[in-house]
């Protein structure tokens, strides 16, 4: 199902359900329909454009359905004027909403592989609807694992849901800090340390990626180096954004539109601009 | 068919008649600009453009053309994608909002004046607002109402190289009515093409004789002599690999020098449809719209993410212009965003010249090396 | 119970080393066992030891004045710590604290830099060996200085 849009520029109306504290500064929308009754049809990966009153609009991932979270889940990081505006939701208040738009995770491309999710900060966020579409048909999937970075303990999300991950579903998970301090009995280092530390087999392995562009590309490199192929590792890319369609141009990036072409990019064809400065 | 002045005038009438809100070339300002248009006396007569890079001055001519000129600062995207439209209005309701969709205005433009880079133009934008999965519906309606009258090119600006990009100078096609002006032997008539069901219809209105074959190779001859007469050419050959290639190539360290990052270029570039968005709300905060606003590669703002700018250089920004311009352009609409119209030569205030800039690079492509750089060279 | 030697030889670190050289190293080597919380070296102490870790984790730490140990890196199963036993002036840069019960082999790093001098494919064979994973940690700090999950503003 598609969401009814009637026109792609304007938002609809949804309501807070659940205002969900993330970290210290990053926090989860749980968020309904005000006007419609059918239930919220995405793709994991994909991201929709949110609207504070009188202050804008912002993409943000769609981060779930999770457990004990019905509607659709939209995770921000507090980092402008918008996700400030968005952070003083309350529970039954009003958002504005368009989408949901953009590329996805390719799941039903990855049966009978390993598959290794690499998530920097709150790039897990379009990553748990990936994983949750893993658990859905876990057994069509060799090894999951999960490498999970952040810069210290109180920065990570979803960790409460880690323990089921791997229990319940059979994953491997490895969290890893930048810094810590002493009190930390988890792992520091950046993400592509837990690379070793997993089992996949390389030459079987699908990669998905979100994370900042540096850290994508240290891990790319490294998973390149043990053999996945390029055209299994898939990233997220980021830039400034502002109609979400392919109307607007900001957020170009070489010959795609990061709105419609991506968020989601098989690295092959990106590969070319892909850490070029300034692009 | 055959109009002379006199039908051009009652075309202008017969279209007002119609509901047309009949635009084209007019003097304001010391240029030659699109507004509305009540009869012929509005069009800059007698008047011609010379144009070089970051020069444009009107001149008088020596006869009475009407479309004695070549471009000049606008084109038509402002009335099919208007500069600023407000997207919708939110009022604020106790803790809650509503949010007031835009009612869609039906206006009918009737275009005069058209030159074939600007129908080019017009179908290059077609595939940006209409061509994707999302259909810009204020566009569609302006384009879908439209009624296009072209005008062939009696003469071309030394900024023109619409022949290296194949729009022109003669239009074929993507016209109701296109225009050929004669001046000679003081009979000054328009030798007209008919090229839609709609476009004869508004004929029949309209004082016209026949034309003679003799007349359709006068016509035709005029623009195959303003295409043998333009001097500028831009060499087009695999220019999407060759500017893939040299995205870290030193001119564009040049270019930058010289660039003052105005956004003039993207402003008269008749393809150009950045946008962006603004938020407003009244002095009480219950109430807010948001309005779309033409935007330009070349503010610092357009690349903002969290953190900073993506292009913060001069460098990066007018290399994300010629590039997109000329090479993502292709992938994205499958066919070049520039029609030689030479608008941003002439606007540009340190007259950088994209035809001049292209060889540079292409020229030293050779001499430059790329030692442990290969894996770039693989073009997607 | 695994030898010594089979279990030095199916760390990753020794992967594939001539045997002579496996008995060699086998010579420089004991098992060794640290209790969540124990620490393994402290900074500036003599770095004599090169520690194989066969299982758990320990945290490199440097303690500054009036502010709660900073965790810089952990190591776990399969990888090393240390490496000052091989440069001079041959100390060691952190605290290493066991976080969890760590097994690990340790070799002496006075016999085994005696024994790179005295045979230079050795030496060159544990250099190539170990200069990846210093580069590695190397660029790992640069990330982390980048401070790339940060806001940057």
């Amino acid at each position: 199902m598609k969401l009814p849009i009637s026109d792609p520029m304007t938002p609809e109306p949804y309501i807070v359900k659940q205002f969900i504290r993330e970290t210290h500064d990053t926090f989860s929308l749980d968020l309904f329909p005000k006007n419609i009754s059918d239930s919220i049809a995405f793709q994991p990966g994909q991201f929709t454009m949110l609207y504070a009153f009188g202050v804008g609009e912002v993409p943000i991932s769609i981060s779930g359905p999770a457990p004990m979270q019905s509607g659709l889940i939209q995770t921000i990081r507090k980092v402008g004027k918008v996700t400030e505006a968005l952070d003083q939701l309350k529970n039954g208040d009003t958002v504005g909403l368009r989408g949901p738009f953009g590329s996805a995770w390719p799941i039903s491309a990855m049966k009978k592989r390993d598959i290794v999710v690499m998530a920097g900060g709150i790039g897990l966020a379009p990553l748990r609807p990936a994983l949750y579409a893993l658990f859905d048909q876990r057994d069509n999937f060799g090894e999951i694992a999960l490498l999970y970075g952040a810069r210290s303990p109180k920065d990570l999300i979803f960790t409460n849901e880690f323990k089921t991950w791997q229990e319940k579903f059979g994953i491997q998970v490895k969290v890893t800090v930048d810094t810590a301090d002493s009190d930390w009995r988890g792992n520091v280092g950046v993400v592509t340390t837990s690379i070793p530390r997993v089992d996949f087999d390389p030459k079987n392995t699908v990669a998905m990626i979100c994370g900042p562009e540096i850290m994508m590309k240290y891990s790319v490199a490294e998973l390149k180096q043990l053999g996945v192929k390029e055209d299994r590792i898939h990233i997220t890319m980021e830039r400034n954004m502002k109609c979400a369609i392919g109307f607007c141009g900001h957020c170009q990036f070489g010959p795609a539109f990061i709105c419609k072409d991506g968020p989601i990019f098989q690295y092959n064809q990106v590969k070319h601009f892909f850490g070029i400065r300034e692009i | 068919m055959i109009i002379d002045r006199e039908g051009l005038d009652q075309l202008i009438s017969v279209l007002i008649g119609m509901g047309f809100q009949v635009v084209g070339p007019t003097v304001r300002d010391e240029a030659i600009v699109y507004e509305n248009l009540n009869s012929i006396n509005d069009l800059p007569e007698g008047w011609a453009d010379e144009q070089e890079g970051g020069t444009y001055r009107l001149k008088r001519r020596s006869d009475k053309a009407l479309f004695g000129y070549v471009v000049g600062p606008h084109s038509w995207k402002k009335f099919l994608h208007p500069p600023e439209r407000r997207l919708f209005r939110a009022n604020l309701k106790g803790g809650d909002f509503e949010i007031i969709p835009e009612k869609l205005e039906e206006p009918k433009f009737a275009f005069l004046g058209v030159r074939s880079c600007e129908l080019h133009a017009i179908a290059i934008q077609d595939k940006v607002f209409l061509g994707g999965e999302h259909v810009d519906s204020t566009y569609k309606i302006r384009r879908e109402n439209a009624f296009f009258i072209a005008v062939q090119c009696g003469q071309s600006a030394a900024t023109c190289f619409c022949t290296s990009m194949n729009t022109g100078p003669r239009t074929e096609s993507g016209f109701d009515l296109a225009l050929t002006e004669i001046l000679d032997n003081e009979h000054h008539h328009f030798i007209v093409e008919v090229g839609s069901d709609q476009g004869n219809a508004v004929m029949e209105k309209i004082l016209h004789r026949q034309a003679t074959g003799e007349d359709v190779m006068e016509a035709k001859k005029l623009t195959e002599e303003v295409a043998a007469k333009m001097k500028r050419t831009l060499d087009t050959t695999n220019i999407k690999e060759l500017l893939y290639e040299n995205l870290e190539h030193p001119q564009w360290n040049d270019i930058a020098d010289r660039c003052m990052s105005c956004a003039n270029c993207t402003m008269v570039c008749p393809t150009c449809f950045c946008s962006t968005v603004e938020d407003v709300t009244d002095i009480t905060g219950d109430h807010a719209e948001r309005w779309q606003k033409w935007d330009s590669c070349f503010t610092m703002d357009f690349t903002h993410i969290h953190g900073g700018e993506v292009r913060a250089s001069t460098k990066s920004r007018y290399r994300q212009w010629l590039t997109h311009k000329l090479a993502s352009w292709q992938d994205q609409f499958d066919s070049s965003g520039c029609v030689g119209c030479g608008r941003c030569i002439t606007w540009c205030p340190v007259a950088i010249d994209l035809t001049e800039e292209i060889p540079k690079i292409r020229d030293s492509e050779n001499q430059i090396t790329h030692p442990g750089n290969e894996a770039r060279h693989e073009i997607p | 119970m695994k030898s010594l030697e089979s279990i030095l030889a199916n760390h990753p670190f020794f992967e594939n080393l001539e045997s002579k050289y496996m008995a060699l190293v086998t010579g420089c080597a004991s098992n060794v066992r640290f209790e969540a919380g124990q620490f393994i070296h402290r900074q500036n102490d003599e770095a004599n030891s090169f520690y194989l870790i066969r299982q758990g984790k320990v945290a490199l730490e440097v303690c500054p004045p009036g502010k709660k140990p900073v965790t810089v890196q952990t190591v776990t199963d399969g990888e090393i710590l240390g490496w000052a036993w091989l440069v001079p002036p041959y100390l060691c840069q952190f605290d290493a604290q066991a976080v969890e019960l760590t097994r690990a082999i340790v070799l002496d790093g006075k016999c085994l830099r005696t024994k790179c001098g005295e045979d230079h494919t050795l030496g060159y064979e544990l250099l190539s060996r170990l200069l990846p994973i210093i580069g590695k940690s190397m660029e790992a700090t640069r990330m982390q200085l980048l401070d790339v999950y940060g806001n940057n503003d």
